[in-house]
């Protein structure tokens, strides 16, 4: 049984079914990438996981507890953090403010957890009092990931961190989401640049139509000539 | 420098500078209350006006009581001592007012326009309470020492022709309005509670999944609100008078100060408060006597020298509204777009 697994889950938006009964699962000190065409209900899986869909039917459930009927911010209290794809900064904040925020449910010490985050994230350091909005689309990023990580999460969730920045800026980013894996928690992503994100991918995902097609290591997935045909290109 | 150019400022301070930066901080405390409930509730709180009328009645009615006890502070007016008490009732109100009215459109996320019609329907609400609990009518509730400065005191010290007098009530206002807004920007930017207010005007959804309760911090708005609404109101019928036709007016100049400086951004509220008090002022000032000490003898004028009857003033206010909304909709410090 994985830390976070999501079983079975179906449903959508309104009345229309997006996912039709898809499985998700995450183990701790695991990158998990979820890829797949437009339409496929990445997104979706990814915002049913976190609650912020209501499921029809499935289960997920984080450790030994079912989360399955928790708000997305009772997720949070359970160790679970999102990074959204747009929107995932505080623009008018300092970046050390939007680290604060990241830890607003925290009473003890948060200073460490934030060294931590500034030395994951070097740059933040330096432009700490400045305000997030006037940072470069990779360093909103690298705010975005340090907020959520200041909640200490045991599963961290990316929705296509690397969307809109440039080919250097995305493998920087890949690098630091690897550093942050060393640190033992459960980082579920979803991802356009599918390619780049199996490759650091410990397992990885192919939804089609809102259900899973193919399930393997980023490797075998990389190496798999139907999914590279259909999904990678050739 | 010659007494004419002297006698020139001091005219001008009298009747320009000092009106104007108490007219200005009053303008001040009341677009901060908008700006914040803007910021955080998303919506025009067209009650704002209202609010104010009830929460200095309040203030009046404990003034009243106090003096009738022969309770006083002279030399400052009692109504500062009646203040702390009215606030907590206001807050209560506030509170109240938004947990039976607003908070029901909050859970049905309702669109702005439907919270700013809900707004204008607690306006009527707050407006007919007021009038029918103290009537529409003036009511003085000032006491204490008047003047700080005498023009008359001042022309015997300094030997001018012309004299300067500023009202207890102004230097009041204007000193409160500094500590207010020092202490509302500690609170803002030092404070765990503060910063989420910020975080929570900045993005919504993201405070929400940083596990900022909403509820909470809308609670903590309209307390704010309501404190810097009572606290304007009465330094505002401390200076002029109370009447609740006037707060209901000052809701345009209010507005206009918010927008003007950027609604949504407490620093924009402050500074708009003054662009539309001074604008006001200097546009409705009859400039006669000015121009007969500040130019050289002969080229005196013959008329007022009036740009505006201060009948117009609230024309001031709406014309710089509408350009400010056709020129530069953020404002000078870049709020939101309404």
């Amino acid at each position: 049984m994985s830390y976070l697994s999501a079983t079975g889950m179906r449903g959508g938006y309104g009345g229309v079914d997006i996912l039709q009964g898809c499985d998700i699962t995450a183990d701790k000190g695991e990158i998990v990438v979820i890829v797949g065409p437009n339409g496929a209900g990445k997104s979706t899986a990814m915002k049913a996981i976190f609650g912020m869909i209501d499921l029809r039917e499935g289960d997920v459930r984080l450790g030994d507890k079912s989360i399955t009927n928790l708000s997305p911010q009772d997720r949070v209290k359970e160790g679970m953090a999102m990074v959204p794809q747009t929107d995932n900064i505080f623009t008018s904040m300092t970046v050390q403010e939007n680290l604060e925020m990241g830890a607003f449910l925290r009473r003890d010490d948060i200073y460490a957890t934030m060294e931590h985050i500034f030395d994951l994230f070097p740059i933040l350091k330096d432009k700490r009092h400045q305000a997030a909005g006037e940072l470069s689309g990779g360093q909103r990023q690298q705010v975005a990931v340090g907020r959520a990580l200041m909640t200490q999460p045991d599963v961290l969730m990316l929705d296509e961190p690397t969307a809109g920045v440039s080919p250097i800026v995305m493998d920087e980013l890949f690098d630091r989401i690897l550093e942050v894996r060393k640190t033992g928690i459960a980082i579920l992503m979803v991802e356009q640049n599918a390619r780049q994100a199996l490759e650091i991918a410990d397992k990885g995902y192919v939804l089609v139509t809102g259900e899973n097609r193919f399930t393997d290591t980023g490797a075998a997935l990389l190496a798999n000539p139907d999914v590279r045909r259909s999904f990678l290109g050739g | 420098m010659d007494t004419d150019t002297i006698n020139a400022i001091v005219l001008f301070s009298n009747f320009i500078l000092v009106p104007g930066m108490t007219y200005g901080a009053q303008l001040a405390l009341g677009a901060l209350g908008i700006t914040l409930v803007f910021g955080v509730l998303r919506f025009a709180n067209f009650a704002h006006g209202d609010m104010m009328a009830f929460g200095t009645m309040i203030v009046v009615m404990i003034t009243w009581w106090f003096q009738s006890l022969g309770i006083t502070i002279a030399p400052l007016p009692t109504a500062l001592l009646a203040l702390p008490l009215a606030i907590v009732i206001s807050m209560s109100v506030t509170l109240l007012n938004d947990r039976m009215i607003f908070r029901y459109y909050r859970k049905k996320r309702s669109s702005p326009s439907t919270f700013v019609i809900a707004s204008t329907g607690v306006m009527f609400v707050f407006n007919g309470i007021v009038r029918f609990i103290i009537g529409p009518d003036d009511q003085r509730f000032t006491d204490g020492e008047r003047f700080i400065i005498k023009a008359r005191e001042f022309k015997k010290m300094t030997g001018l022709d012309e004299g300067l007098s500023i009202k207890v009530s102004q230097g009041l206002t204007i000193v409160i309005a500094i500590i207010l807004v020092a202490a509302l920007f500690w609170f803002l930017q030092r404070t765990r509670t503060g910063k989420a207010m910020r975080a929570f005007s900045d993005n919504e959804d993201l405070a929400l999944l940083s596990g900022i309760d909403p509820e909470r911090v809308v609670a903590i708005t309209w307390i704010i609100t309501a404190a810097l609404a009572t606290i304007a109101g009465t330094l505002y019928g401390l200076d002029k008078s109370f009447k609740p036709f006037t707060y209901f007016q000052l809701l345009l100049p209010m507005f206009a100060s918010a927008i003007v400086g950027g609604i949504g951004n407490p620093v924009g509220a402050i500074v708009g408060g003054f662009v539309i008090a001074f604008s006001e002022v200097i546009i409705t000032y009859a400039y006669k006597k000015f121009l007969i000490y500040a130019v050289p003898p002969g080229w005196a004028p013959d008329g007022l020298m009036q740009l505006l009857s201060t009948d117009y003033k609230f024309a001031v206010s709406f014309m710089i509204l509408v350009l400010v909304l056709l020129i530069r909709p953020t404002g000078i410090f870049k709020g939101k777009v309404i």
